[in-house]
């Protein structure tokens, strides 16, 4: 319990360190540009991948219940709603935490144990600005963005399985999936409040994600087999405080935009 | 074929005789330069993690142009002490100075600036896996000098040269492609790149044949003679620090048991001196 209460709070305070190098010099832009490829760019493929058999099989699911109703046109709907509102976020992050998360944590790790993390802070240079910044700033930023993908991709993945499988035409299954967005209205008349509770979790799973990973990385020990653990460690934490955080959030927006 | 220090079959007291002689013979050839204030200093230093008493009341000094062998079996403390010198580690109490500043009294701002004091050569390198040689080594200018891309280009070939090694050899070429020597010579380098003038080593010729031990131990005999660095340096290869040191200290069970000169050590009557070196 002891051990516990001390990695929350080296966590937090590592956060807080954090925070403070996002605000202050020196900066690390190119790492963060570097960060934002291998975080973003190259988790791409698996984005949309993920999003396509998200909406493909979302589609197929519910026709089959809504085939009894006869209210198969609804399945844009159903498609549309579930991808931005909580499948697209929750699913990026999760892919993106198995893919560029590990990645974060095996490689802050391998540097933590050939003493390259210590060798930054014998250069005076601060690990947390120059390592652990620039992921932090790059998930900001690319996780909302994979996002939009896998939600367009998935309402894509959605429209071919209702157009080749359900005989519903393109144009009835887009308006469908545009009436449940519309639904609770728009910000600067055009982006859906749904979107926007779509991209402010991305953001939350973002932070975390990085946070995590980088956490478990610099106070990896033990040689190889330590790094894999942590990065076991880093992917399991973020896994289910992305889905923990993601009910509360839920919640939060549910009170804020719904009432 | 060069013998081991290892090799069982040897008869301890001769290899302990070849030594001396060996320390004896650089130490001839050496010039030992005046001892100046120390640049590096503990004072009866304490440290402890948990119940294990790491360090039990160090006091060691090194001056400009002085390099110190710290000398042990494992787990004794011996690269803790490097460590609390970088203030990676603060002292459960006692004093380490560097420069005449205490650590301690150092904020976390200021202890950047001291940092940039020193130069350190980890004992696996710690090159940047994902940085080629000369980012590397260009590394401690971009971060802390305005110096533009061609002076910096021409001090990274400067210090390559003076590691013996050809910049355009090995340039653009990543840690993972370079040999064990090679490694250690770059990272001599990166630590010499921003001219520091305190030195420290951890296990510099570890893992190394005794060819490319005995050129590591001749770069940093060039590095006091030419640059006249303070140098702490960490090992538990006694002919190195036979060619090496100006001054050896001895460490066992947290405590210093032996501080002198190698010659010193090498005519020591104490019984676990003598079985040290045997």
């Amino acid at each position: 319990m002891f051990g516990i209460a001390v990695s929350v709070h080296e966590y937090f305070t590592l956060l807080a360190r954090l925070l403070r190098s996002c605000v202050t010099r020196p900066f690390y832009r190119r790492d963060v540009v570097q960060q934002m490829d291998t975080i973003g760019v190259a988790s791409l493929f698996i984005v949309v991948l993920t999003g396509l058999f998200t909406g493909m099989v979302l589609a197929l699911q519910s026709a089959v219940e809504m085939e009894r109703f006869g209210a198969t046109i609804y399945i844009g709907r159903l498609v549309g709603a579930s991808t931005v509102r909580e499948l697209g976020p929750v699913l990026t992050a999760l892919m993106v935490t198995g893919r560029a998360g590990a990645g974060m944590a095996a490689a802050i790790g391998a540097m933590r144990v050939t003493e390259q993390v210590d060798a930054l802070r014998t250069m005076g240079v601060d690990p947390i600005r120059k390592l652990v910044a620039p992921r932090f700033l790059a998930a900001l930023i690319m996780l909302p963005l994979l996002t939009i993908v896998a939600d367009l991709v998935a309402i894509l993945g959605g429209l071919l399985i209702a157009v080749v499988k359900l005989d519903l035409t393109a144009e009835l299954y887009m308006r469908s999936v545009y009436e449940t967005l519309a639904q609770t209205g728009f910000v600067l008349r055009y982006i859906p409040i749904d979107l926007i509770q779509g991209l402010v979790k991305p953001l939350a799973f973002g932070g975390i994600m990085a946070v995590t990973s980088c956490f478990y990385g610099l106070r990896t020990t033990g040689g190889t087999e330590g790094v894999g653990r942590a990065t076991t460690q880093a992917v399991v934490t973020t896994s289910i405080l992305v889905l923990a955080v993601d009910y509360f959030l839920t919640q939060i927006l549910i009170v804020l935009f719904v009432g | 074929m060069t013998e081991s220090p290892n090799d069982p079959t040897r008869d301890g007291a001769a290899f302990a005789e070849e030594v001396r002689a060996e320390a004896r013979r650089e130490l001839e050839t050496a010039t030992t330069p005046e001892r100046s204030s120390d640049l590096v200093e503990l004072r009866d230093v304490r440290l402890s993690f948990g119940d294990n008493h790491v360090l039990n009341g160090i006091t060691m000094g090194v001056g400009a142009g002085q390099t110190l062998c710290i000398l042990g079996g494992s787990g004794v403390g011996k690269s803790t002490v490097l460590r609390l010198i970088l203030r990676l580690l603060l002292p459960d109490s006692g004093e380490v100075l560097v420069e005449g500043r205490d650590i301690s009294a150092v904020s976390n701002v200021d202890v950047l600036e001291l940092r940039e004091r020193m130069g350190m050569v980890f004992q696996g390198s710690a090159l940047f896996d994902s940085l080629d040689v000369f980012d590397n080594v260009a590394f401690p200018l971009y971060e802390h000098t305005g110096m533009g891309d061609e002076a910096i280009m021409e001090r990274v070939h400067e210090v390559l040269s003076f590691v013996d090694l050809d910049p355009d050899d090995v340039l653009r070429l990543l840690p993972a492609e370079l040999s064990g020597g090679m490694r250690k010579r770059v990272a001599i380098a990166r630590a010499i790149v921003h001219k520091p003038p305190i030195l420290l080593f951890d296990e510099p010729t570890s893992g190394l044949d005794p060819i490319t031990t005995r050129t590591i131990d001749e770069l940093i005999l060039k590095l006091r003679r030419e640059l006249s660095v303070c140098a702490v340096v960490v090992t538990h290869d006694i002919r190195s620090a036979a060619r090496i040191a100006t001054e050896t200290a001895l460490l066992k069970d947290g405590q210093i048991i032996f501080n002198g000169t190698p010659e010193e050590m090498f005519s020591s009557e104490d019984s676990y001196v003598r079985t040290f070196l045997s």
